[in-house]
């Protein structure tokens, strides 16, 4: 029993580190139908920003949490900059922008190669990050664990929030549901993809922050994710916060209970196994937009 | 009137080819294809650039079957390094058993498998490869029959575009996680390698070497021979409409599940054949050879030489090979920028890769003319 259940904790909290890369990725392959494979370079740049202020601010904790706003920054705006350059220029051609983005992640890739060279590099914890909690006899979850479920749980809240409540997140639903509809109506569909990009890319640095806890920051740091990331979006349905939300902590239970049962490896082949499994049954993902076009 | 009129005899047929130069256009390409690779090449090079120009020409194999896939179906497929690693392994466990049978010992196991030491007998889905006709036929066959099973479930669900390309990724990715894990019956990391000989020849004969050098130069040309034949049968204009408008293909009464199938497959067995050949000449397969990265590099090479353009794809598969081995040794830094810049401008401004520059240019230099004319 106590194996199960904290079998089920590691992979609700394997589900919540791919739940915080999933939610960029949901707004801008989701929402706006564009897949930026540079989005792991986003997850790597808010790593990185992590152990930048770190080493300028000294405590751990401080810089961790001062490391959230600005990762987000960081990230956000090397996204608005990737989608004011190439992206907007290829809107049309959703699967050359798969190729294109792959080509500036390689780019990322070596630039932080050359600035903090190639081995991993490691953040300190804050020490109350460091422990674990016992719930009881046999189980104790990490506080970390505990930290990147919390932080998971509370991006989606805000991202919800924002989509639901404020005029910025009605325009984005507009422009998702109806382009033209939405350009005739007089919004700047235009400024509104940008800001997309720069939440969705902006969620991607606060994620690097995350997983700096789990695991060491390096120039493929970001590779390691993307592929988990995407297959999330696709189960989940386009565009779908609730269908990533689910699916991202399914999988991840999904896979830890697998990787107990059998060996990593195993694991990750038998998922992508149940994936285009589940692909037969819904096609489109868990929960899907209705509409009439045929596409 | 008589311009309203219906036609009374039916319109001639288009000629196409009127200038002996047209006429003689791919059959007089396909010749200088062979003197420059059977003929001229082999007597400049040295065997140290003979065999890396083998090497080129196995993934320029790849890129036939992605010209095929991609270019002309618009499957973005992002895990050839899947079927190429079929291939090769189906290929790389034939040698390492036969090496292993010419030790001469009854039941003597693979060097690699006494190294990470199992220490027991074969493991079952290895002994079959023993067999070379099974093994050879596996080479193509093996990753056809698995692009057609993943084919025939996510094309008949209607899985396209951005699914298709990441869930191949996604194969990809999980083949080669699959392969390191199971080091003791792959050989892990290090793949398969310490090749000794092939079919009863000496590998490191150079002589030898050579002729593997013929085999794959033949066999890329006969690829090309038999992809130009699909372009232009009936097949390649179905295959065109269905990436160019699925819905209308599927109105007009096809099945388009199944002309992507047959394009994905038979791009399958490409890579799968170019896997086998590696081996060989290259005397290693291993994860690295075939995961996410490798996966996406046989599509950039299409993609910079024209993607459409079966010329253009191998030549640009080859021109990104050569360019990554020169200068990824001089420069390895500047390199990677490189090619992420190639692909961006490439992909991002130049769709149809340096095969449609030409066009590009000439199209250009028309509307300036007309635009001063105007």
């Amino acid at each position: 029993m106590t194996v199960i259940l904290n079998q089920s904790f590691t992979g609700i909290s394997i589900g919540a580190v791919l739940l915080l890369i999933a939610l960029g990725l949901t707004l801008t392959f989701g929402q706006m139908g564009v897949i930026n494979m540079a989005h792991g370079e986003f997850i790597m740049a808010g790593a990185y920003t992590t152990y930048v202020l770190q080493k300028a601010i000294s405590g751990a904790g401080v810089s961790l949490l001062v490391a959230l706003p600005v990762a987000f920054l960081v990230a956000g705006a090397m996204g608005a900059l990737l989608e004011w350059l190439l992206i907007r220029r290829l809107y049309t051609r959703p699967l050359d922008t798969l190729l294109v983005t792959w080509g500036v992640s390689l780019m990322l890739q070596q630039l932080a190669r050359d600035i903090f060279g190639a081995p991993n590099v490691q953040t300190r914890a804050p020490d109350i990050l460091t422990g674990n909690i016992a719930v009881a006899e046999g189980i104790s979850l990490a506080n970390s664990r505990l930290f990147i479920l919390g932080l998971a749980l509370l991006s989606v809240l805000a991202l919800t929030l924002v989509l639901r409540f404020t005029p910025l997140g009605r325009r984005i639903r507009a422009v998702v549901q109806n382009r033209d509809l939405a350009e005739v109506s007089g919004i700047a569909t235009g400024r509104v993809d940008r800001m997309t990009f720069f939440i969705g890319s902006g969620l991607a640095g606060v994620a690097g922050v995350a997983i700096t806890l789990v695991g060491p920051i390096g120039p493929t740091t970001g590779t390691n994710y993307i592929v988990d990331a995407f297959l999330v979006v696709v189960v989940g349905g386009i565009g779908q916060l609730k269908g990533s939300v689910i699916t991202a902590f399914v999988l991840g239970v999904l896979q830890s209970v697998l990787e107990y049962s059998t060996t990593v490896s195993v694991a990750k082949v038998i998922v992508l196994v149940a994936i285009v499994a589940f692909l037969q049954w819904r096609p489109q993902g868990l929960y899907t937009l209705r509409t009439r076009s045929l596409a | 009137m008589t311009t309203t009129s219906a036609p009374t005899t039916p319109a001639p047929e288009v000629t196409k080819a009127t200038s002996p130069l047209t006429r003689f256009r791919v059959p007089g390409g396909f010749a200088l294809g062979a003197v420059l690779l059977l003929g001229i090449a082999p007597l400049a090079l040295t065997d140290f650039r003979l065999a890396l120009l083998a090497k080129y020409l196995c993934w320029a194999m790849v890129a036939v079957g992605v010209s095929l896939a991609w270019g002309r179906g618009g499957l973005l497929v992002l895990g050839q390094g899947v079927f190429f690693g079929l291939g090769g392994y189906a290929m790389a466990m034939h040698l390492k058993l036969a090496d292993a049978a010419d030790t001469g010992i009854p039941g003597a196991l693979p060097d690699f498998m006494q190294l990470y030491g199992t220490g027991e007998a074969l493991p079952w889905w290895w002994k079959p490869f023993g067999n070379p006709a099974f093994a050879l036929a596996a080479t193509v066959l093996l990753p056809m029959a698995v692009a057609a099973v993943l084919g025939f479930f996510v094309f008949r669900r209607r899985v396209r575009g951005a699914y298709f390309a990441i869930l191949s990724q996604a194969l990809a990715a999980a083949l080669a996680i699959w392969l390191v894990g199971q080091q003791a019956t792959t050989g892990g990391t290090n793949g398969l390698t310490d090749f000794q000989g092939f079919f009863g020849y000496d590998l490191d004969d150079p002589a030898n070497q050579r002729t593997v050098y013929f085999v794959i130069a033949v066999s890329l040309l006969l690829l090309m021979a038999a992809a130009r034949q699909l372009f232009v049968s009936r097949y390649g204009e179905l295959l065109i409409a269905v990436r160019d408008s699925e819905e209308r293909v599927r109105f007009l009464g096809y099945d388009p599940a199944n002309v992507k199938l047959v394009a994905y497959v038979v791009a399958a067995g490409m890579a799968g054949l170019a896997g086998a050949l590696f081996v060989p000449a290259v005397g290693i397969i291993s994860p690295a050879l075939i995961g996410v990265v490798p996966s996406i590099g046989f599509v950039i090479g299409a993609a910079v030489g024209g993607r459409a353009s079966l010329v253009g794809a191998v030549l640009g598969a080859i021109a990104v090979a050569w360019a990554q081995s020169t200068l990824s040794d001089a420069f390895p830094g500047a390199w990677t920028y490189l090619q992420g810049l190639l692909f961006v401008v490439a992909v991002g401004f130049l769709p149809g890769g340096l095969a449609s520059l030409g066009a590009v240019i000439r199209r250009n230099r028309i509307r300036t003319r007309s635009g001063e004319a105007a």
